[in-house]
């Protein structure tokens, strides 16, 4: 580890040079993430330890490390694992792919959603559930197939001799809200009881989620995440603007394509595994940069505020609501609260 | 991008006016079975117990009205929300009127059993403004309160509040069911008096917009040049705050969430007049009614006799607009 001669930016960095590789981090972000990391750990133990049957967490460890047989083990690797796997993964896909779009948009109100996939996927959905009755895996594509449909519609509208963040943000609004309508209208037309249960799909839930969801789920985000984690640089240089960041060396059209690919990816990717989580994509970047006090929208703390802020919200989701609630519920009052408060903390700081 | 000059704005703007007025005649004479503009003519000038004259004088009128009300409150409120954040995404749904309203709404129906939809006006009206009172506490400081933080709150707010009523509504089947259709948003029967008491919050609201609008194109420019020109910030935003909080409010109480309207009309009048707030407004107050009138109209006829609620045509008739724009040339360069 060695420290730069370079300029002083006024916070202390961690370099670490081997070879051909160099990593440049803030401290603050290190430690931030450190912290979240163990908060974590923490909370997944708690998860795994709580629910009808109670463990103590010697139990639930020795059951992960392999200690414990019968019972204890289906409880926590077969049962409860699963749930807990999907809620930190999901959630941290969710996170690196709203502060892609906050980053790409230079606006902190964007996500996904704002290109329409949330929309476009509910559509889907609700035509499956509506008009097809369909099962729960005809329930995933169509979903999947509205949210990518839609995104696609979006990019191709907005296309004009490349694609400009402005343009894309008003197009996207625009096909969101004619999307909304529809779905709205949908709703309204439906039976009382398939609407409800269409409502319910939407809030997002992470009831009945299996090995194999996770296990797949968690393949696709894996290697979006590493590809998010490639494109991570040229995403902050893009932020001082498209000239600029050209000027730099970064090919500006490419770049845009790929970060909107991943960011639509990762969302579709929890979108079938477990319905729309809202939220969190729009949350987590904003809080994450409120933590580790960065000048722009950063990866890495936003996706360990995602994981932490979905398995919060399902933990409450699941043993503190009167009535188990879907997960996407929590995430928001959790996230829209906690957010608040960040924001109440530094506004009294600044009087 | 070249702005027009006075007369052309001038010019835009009595075109918008008679466009206006054409919508409003004939959304008075189109429906069900239409009307000839004879017996309309007649209905406002010699009132007679004639069955068409009823129709018009209990149902179209007081519905045309309502639309020229609500669109106008709309447009212009967008327009509000836009200067004072210097957001484009902003519509005035951010600062929490719509949260605030559905959530009163949904605790009335669910909770105190209120099942008459005149009976919601009041509580969508007092949560609107109760609920963007707290955003706005929640994103300012005593120096006054930044645009950003502010839409940030109304962000949390509405996440919290929204968060709140669906567990509310996924849990009792009768609150679902009102709300899906308060949601659509509509124009249709409501009442000339109980729409009455709304309408002095309205005229405030637009005196007050009006005024602001001179510091508020100083504060296009940045908070410190508009401080150097003598823009009193603090209270311009109150002022803006207030004004746009009413208009929102009160037209989300009279039809319900009407999405696009807000955010579109006041894109589509900067694209024609530039970025001058006063002629933004004054386009605004007009192309927003056009916009839910039209919208309205079109909801009738489509699926004739049958009709679509105004909420879900806007967003038919105003996105492919708003698209088409945003494809222009013109356009790229804001």
């Amino acid at each position: 580890m060695t420290t730069g001669a370079g300029v002083d930016f006024g916070r202390r960095v961690l370099t670490v040079r081997r070879r051909r590789f160099a990593l440049r981090l803030e401290w603050r972000s290190v430690i931030v993430c450190a912290v979240l990391a163990v908060a974590l750990a923490c909370l997944a133990v708690l998860a795994l330890m709580t629910g009808s049957y109670q463990l103590s967490p010697g139990q639930v460890i020795s059951a992960l490390t392999g200690g414990e047989t019968g019972l204890v083990h289906d409880i926590v690797v077969e049962w409860r694992l699963p749930r807990v796997t999907a809620a930190v993964v999901f959630g941290a896909a969710l996170g690196v792919s709203g502060a892609v779009f906050q980053s790409l948009l230079r606006n902190p109100l964007a996500d996904p959603g704002l290109i329409g996939f949330a929309e476009g996927s509910y559509t889907g959905a609700l035509i499956v559930i509506l008009a097809v009755n369909g099962t729960y895996w005809q329930l995933v594509g169509g979903a999947l197939l509205g949210g990518m449909a839609t995104a696609v519609a979006v990019y191709v509208l907005a296309y004009r001799r490349g694609v400009q963040g402005f343009r894309l943000i008003i197009v996207g609004i625009g096909v969101s809200a004619m999307l909304h309508s529809l779905n709205t209208w949908m709703i309204l037309k439906a039976e009382l009881e398939q609407a409800m249960s269409a409502a319910a799909w939407n809030a997002g839930s992470l009831n009945g989620v299996s090995w194999d969801q996770v296990a797949i789920g968690g393949a696709c985000i894996a290697v979006l995440l590493l590809l998010a984690a490639r494109l991570g640089r040229p995403m902050r240089q893009m932020e001082l603007g498209d000239d600029a960041a050209a000027s730099q060396g970064v090919r500006v059209s490419a770049t845009r394509l790929w970060l909107i690919v991943v960011g639509v990816a990762l969302t579709a990717t929890v979108t079938a595994a477990s319905g729309p989580i809202a939220f969190i994509s729009l949350v987590a970047p904003q809080i994450a940069r409120r933590l580790a006090r960065t000048a722009g929208i950063t990866l890495a703390p936003a996706a360990f505020v995602g994981a932490l802020l979905c398995l919060a919200a399902d933990y409450l989701a699941q043993h503190v609501a009167p009535t188990t609630l879907p997960v996407g519920i929590i995430t928001v009052m959790l996230g829209g609260g906690y957010l608040g408060w960040l924001l109440f903390i530094e506004a009294r700081k600044r009087l | 991008m070249t702005v027009p000059g006075r007369r052309s704005r001038l010019l835009g703007l009595v075109l918008a006016l008679l466009v206006l007025l054409a919508l409003l005649v004939l959304s008075v004479m189109i429906g069900s079975t239409a009307i000839a503009p004879s017996v309309v003519w007649d209905a406002l000038v010699h009132p007679s117990s004639d069955i068409d004259q009823f129709s018009i004088r209990d149902f179209r009128l007081p519905r045309t009205i309502v639309g020229l009300v609500v669109g106008m409150a709309l447009g212009v409120s967008g327009a509000l929300i836009q200067a004072l954040t210097r957001n484009l995404l902003a519509d005035p749904g951010i600062l929490g009127v719509h949260a605030g309203a559905s959530f009163a709404v949904t605790v009335a129906v669910g909770v105190l059993g209120v099942r008459d939809p005149q009976g919601y006006m009041w509580f969508a009206f007092a949560g609107a403004l109760v609920v963007t009172l707290m955003v706005l506490a929640l994103g300012s400081t005593r120096q006054g309160s930044s645009a950003v933080v502010v839409v940030l709150a109304g962000v949390c707010v509405a996440a919290v509040l929204g968060g709140a009523r669906e567990a509310l509504q996924l849990t009792d089947p009768d609150a679902f069911d009102a709300m899906r259709s308060w949601n659509a948003g509509s124009i249709v029967a409501r009442p000339l008096d109980v729409v009455w008491p709304i309408l002095p919050f309205f005229a405030v609201a637009l005196v007050l917009s009006f005024a602001v609008a001179g510091p508020l194109n100083a504060m296009a420019l940045g908070d410190d040049l508009a401080v150097a020109q003598g823009v009193h910030l603090g209270r311009t935003r109150v002022l803006a705050i207030i004004a746009l909080t009413l208009l929102a409010g009160g037209a989300t109480a009279i039809a319900g969430p009407i999405v696009l309207v807000g955010l579109m009309v006041p894109h589509v009048a900067r694209w024609i007049v530039g970025p001058h707030q006063r002629w933004i407004f004054a386009y605004s107050a007009l192309l927003g009614p056009s916009l839910l009138l039209a919208s309205d109209i079109l909801g009738r006829v489509v699926m004739h006799p049958g009709e679509i609620p105004v909420g879900i045509v806007t967003a038919f008739v105003g996105a492919p607009v708003l698209i088409a724009l945003a494809r222009r040339n013109k356009a790229s360069g804001l």
